[in-house]
């Protein structure tokens, strides 16, 4: 199993960024999202996320809803979300679950953390859990030995950030502009203060997502961040492949041209 | 004149949230960290207004000389008599401005919104009457307006989406989801995170993240106190019990709230039963939901068992919503109120009858407070007083009417 902190490492060694990947499990298969995350890893993903899909994913645009929807209407539960990561984790990606605080919530949180340390996880990141409420899930992760990552924003006051950090392990997500996920034409000006100022209250990576979709933008959040999250513009590859073989063709390209990205300081 | 403890209650007899927004183990604050600034700023400014004299005397003019308040008390023996002879008195929010009592609220939180310097508002709507009445406050106080409608709703309240774009409001339906209520806010919440700097989220009923559930209650509050000094006065002592119906619940929490310290007064909220519990198309969320998180707050949701929100129905479009304010959530678990189902098919009945008897068209979803009173009138029988809330008239309702009674 590939931990956060190995990656992190390694990617500080090689001097780069490291490159995270998201797609939702059920999407666009139960099988096929582990194809497309394996071949993501294949072309350069060092983290892979893994979305639970849920029916109100309201920090979420356009592309990651529709491709949840699509996952939802081919009968996507948890167990095929560990189904999901156990088949990824094996390709040597730290693979975590992105999910919305109320499917852990009823699965129980002591459950759902013993249950995604045994499918290989290594944490989860959740964007709608706030340091207020997140005592419970920061202690049922400890005890079964994964990360959980947390969000700060553009709007993120300094001392917001210090009590985020104060429960925040693997790394931190920092947004790069106030807003939904999805591919913009620019990433965020807001994202370098934002990750300059968490770096100020926090020694764990600073990875910057929201609105990054290609090479040249990955570049350029990686001469500051040391991480590059992208999820849409791998989920509108999919979406726009006629076939799931095409699907997965641009998907490796598309992590190939992020991951030379990544690479490029 | 409205005075502080008019607007804010029962500060300090143990039922306001904790600093947290939480009610007992229900409420809380589940958001993307991108909003608790804004969350927080609201709460601040809130805080402020609410003892601020020149607030009060500013909401208390508006609700006096543009809302319509107070609103009377109406009794209703012809009514009545189908509801084991009790004394029935309604409220009449329905003789409100815009027609429905979500206007005391608006009001409220748009002249906030003027204090916190924003220029533009948001909000979600169901039946189109909180849209409406956001529509009316934007226009009078000159705030940018875009409205959140879910598609199916926009239809069966077609009406309603003309009004709020006579009112200069950009309507804009929500095709993802279910296309109704639940969508709609989620769909204002993305529009919020984009553009919390000069937008606020001017939320329409006492649900989603604190302070919001506080906030709402506090501006809907004003129903129940004017209610209790009408009551004692028209009959010589407090009704046996208050009732409404419950969506999100904050017509229902406007009401009981100034009695829930009057331990003798019962409360009971109506929820929209739809084809009946066994049909599994219904909004009973306090009856027949469990304990999880939707938009913001821990509270009662109808959910499958891995927390996937279960689509809800109900004839009334104000109250098809799977979730429902924490504070009722709360006063159910302390068994302070007790909430029960009504059926489309009771609603529709209580509707037609309210309005051969008496002369007045109720809304859809004020009839599910009407349909529950009879049955509740029925067992507690003729000495008994029980104070309805009228939330809102039904003339929105004709299209669903005429379907429903083949007019």
């Amino acid at each position: 199993m590939t931990t956060l902190a190995s990656v992190f490492e390694k990617a500080r060694a090689e001097n780069r960024a490291a490159l995270v990947g998201y797609l939702p499990a059920g999407f666009p298969t139960k099988e096929g999202a582990i194809a497309a995350a394996t071949a993501m890893v294949e072309a350069g993903c060092d983290v892979i996320e893994i979305g639970l899909p849920y029916s109100d994913p309201l920090m979420d645009g356009p592309t990651i809803q529709d491709a949840v929807h699509r996952s939802l209407l081919n009968g996507t539960r948890i167990a095929d979300v560990m189904h999901t990561v156990e088949g990824v984790a094996k390709t040597g990606a730290a693979t975590l679950v992105m999910t919305y605080w109320n499917p852990v919530y009823i699965y129980g949180a002591e459950r759902f953390a013993r249950d995604l340390a045994s499918a290989g996880g290594v944490g989860t990141i959740t964007p709608d859990l706030i340091p207020e409420e997140a005592g419970p899930w920061c202690a049922a992760s400890a005890a079964a030995g994964i990360d959980t990552v947390f969000l700060v924003a553009p709007s993120s006051p300094d001392e917001r950030i210090a009590s985020v950090v104060e429960c925040c392990t693997g790394f931190l997500y920092a947004a790069s502009l106030m807003g939904i996920t999805g591919a913009r034409e620019s990433v965020g000006s807001a994202a370098e203060g934002l990750v300059k100022r968490s770096r100020a209250h926090t020694s764990i990576p600073v990875c910057v997502g929201l609105g990054v979709g290609t090479g040249a933008q990955a570049a350029e959040v990686a001469a500051y961040a040391d991480g590059v999250i992208v999820g849409s513009a791998f989920i509108r590859r999919l979406l726009d492949a006629p076939d799931e073989a095409t699907g997965l063709a641009a998907v490796r390209e598309l992590a190939t041209e992020l991951a030379a990205g990544v690479r490029s300081r | 004149m409205l005075t502080a403890a008019d607007l804010a209650g029962n500060a300090g007899a143990g039922d306001d949230p904790d600093p947290f927004g939480r009610f007992g183990e229900f409420g809380g604050r589940f958001v993307p960290e991108a909003l608790v600034p804004a969350l927080d700023e609201v709460a601040a400014q809130y805080a402020k207004a609410k003892s601020d004299p020149e607030f009060l005397r500013e909401f208390d003019h508006l609700l006096r000389t543009y809302a319509g308040r107070p609103t009377i008390l109406t009794e209703v023996p012809r009514f009545a008599k189908e509801a084991g002879g009790a004394r029935i008195i309604l409220k009449r929010e329905d003789l409100t401005h815009t027609g429905a009592h979500k206007i005391n609220n608006v009001l409220g939180q748009a002249l906030l919104t003027k204090r916190m310097g924003k220029t533009r508002v948001i909000a979600e709507t169901g039946a189109g009457q909180h849209g409406v009445a956001t529509a009316t406050a934007c226009a009078l106080l000159g705030l940018d307006c875009v409205i959140y409608m879910g598609e199916v709703d926009c239809e069966r309240q077609a009406l309603n989406v003309a009004r709020m774009k006579l009112l200069g409001a950009e309507v804009v339906p929500v095709a993802n989801g279910s296309r109704t209520l639940k969508d709609a806010i989620n769909e204002a919440f993305r529009d919020w995170v984009t553009n919390v700097d000069h937008t606020y989220y001017l939320f329409g009923t006492a649900a989603g993240p604190h302070p919001f559930p506080e906030i709402v209650r506090d501006f809907a509050r004003i129903i129940g106190v004017e209610a209790r000094r009408q009551v004692l006065e028209l009959v010589g002592r407090l009704p046996d019990a208050v009732t409404a119906c419950v969506g999100g619940g904050s017509n229902a929490i406007g009401i009981f709230h100034a009695f829930v310290g009057d331990k003798d007064v019962a409360l009971y909220g109506f929820e929209a039963g739809g084809h009946g519990l066994e049909s599994g198309e219904h909004a009973l969320t306090l009856t027949a939901g469990t304990i999880g998180v939707l938009h913001g707050s821990r509270t009662f949701v109808l959910q499958d068992d891995e927390g996937q929100t279960i689509e809800s129905h109900s004839i009334s479009a104000g109250l098809d919503y799977p979730g429902v304010g924490p504070e009722h959530a709360w006063l159910k678990e302390t068994g302070r109120a007790t909430y029960r189902g009504v059926t489309d098919a009771e609603a529709m009945e209580a509707f037609a009858l309210l309005a051969r008897t008496e002369g007045i068209i109720p809304a859809i979803e004020s009839s599910h407070a009407l349909a529950g009173t009879i049955k509740l009138g029925r067992e507690l029988g003729p000495e008994a007083v029980i104070l309805v809330n009228l939330s809102g008239r039904g003339d929105k309702d004709m299209g669903t009417a005429m379907k429903y009674f083949n007019l």
